[in-house]
């Protein structure tokens, strides 16, 4: 797994690249914690070179999206493609985020 | 029912990629395509990593068995633990319309692997639990295909 950032205007951008399963997944959350520790609060989550997630990615999003939650702040996400699609589908994510199919639109929507 | 191949891993983390691996050429031995063998490694690794972490209770790391068969062109997998009993089809399934705050983190694992496969048992035997998953060729019932 690879994670590339990038700091926007009003977001910072996170691309995840490979897969988030149970190896990957506590730096995947550390990742985006230190962010958040840094004062980020609206991550835009770009999964378009993702190409797998399991329950422990799951896992990692809801708990991120709760401390965000917390403090006001907000996760998006873009690009989600085949098997990530719809494991966020089958798991009900699909409704609990804002989901875009690209990372434009989603910045559009800010 | 042919078995393909049975092999025994050390029940921690460290296994899961080899393991899957394993299960993986199985399946693409049968001729199973590219998004019925993603979907066979989401569940084997929410089966084997429930293994990997309450099995054993956290202490001396104990060992799975997986073995893989085929049936009539369908893949059976085996996976044996002597750990503690745990039928996981008895876990009651999450509130996926829950809201952020309401959702509990976790418990989704389970949930997937009921949704993915196409058929799944358990049984606890000779003090070992051992759940059998078959995964269709077709793929007809799979939300994935």
């Amino acid at each position: 797994m690879e994670i590339v950032t990038e700091k926007g205007k009003e977001c910072i951008v996170v691309s995840v690249k490979g897969k988030i399963d149970a190896v990957t997944s506590p730096d995947f959350e550390k990742g985006l914690a230190d962010l958040i520790e840094k004062g980020e609060m609206i991550l835009l989550l770009n999964f378009t070179s993702l190409e797998y997630i399991s329950s422990a990615g799951l896992r990692s999003i809801l708990a991120i999206a709760k401390t965000l939650k917390a403090k006001n702040g907000k996760m998006l996400f873009a690009g989600l493609r085949g098997p990530v699609k719809e494991v966020f589908k089958i798991s009900g994510f699909e409704s609990l985020f804002k989901i875009f199919e690209t990372t434009e639109e989603a910045l559009k929507s800010l | 029912m042919q078995l393909l191949s049975q092999k025994k891993w050390p029940a921690r983390l460290e296994s899961l990629y080899e393991s899957l691996d394993s299960v993986s050429s199985c399946a693409r031995a049968l001729g199973f395509n590219a998004e019925r063998i993603g979907e066979l490694e989401l569940v084997m690794e929410e089966v084997l990593v429930n293994i990997f972490k309450y099995a054993y209770g956290g202490k001396e790391p104990g060992e799975v068995t997986i073995s893989c068969s085929e049936d009539g062109g369908n893949l059976v997998m085996d996976v044996v633990d002597s750990g503690v009993p745990f039928d996981p089809l008895t876990a009651s399934d999450p509130d996926i319309t829950a809201g952020v705050d309401e959702r509990p983190v976790g418990g989704l694992g389970i949930y997937l692997i009921k949704k993915l496969m196409d058929k799944v048992k358990y049984r606890r035997e000779e003090g070992r639990n051992r759940l059998t998953l078959v995964l269709f060729k077709s793929g007809k019932t799979s939300p994935l295909s």
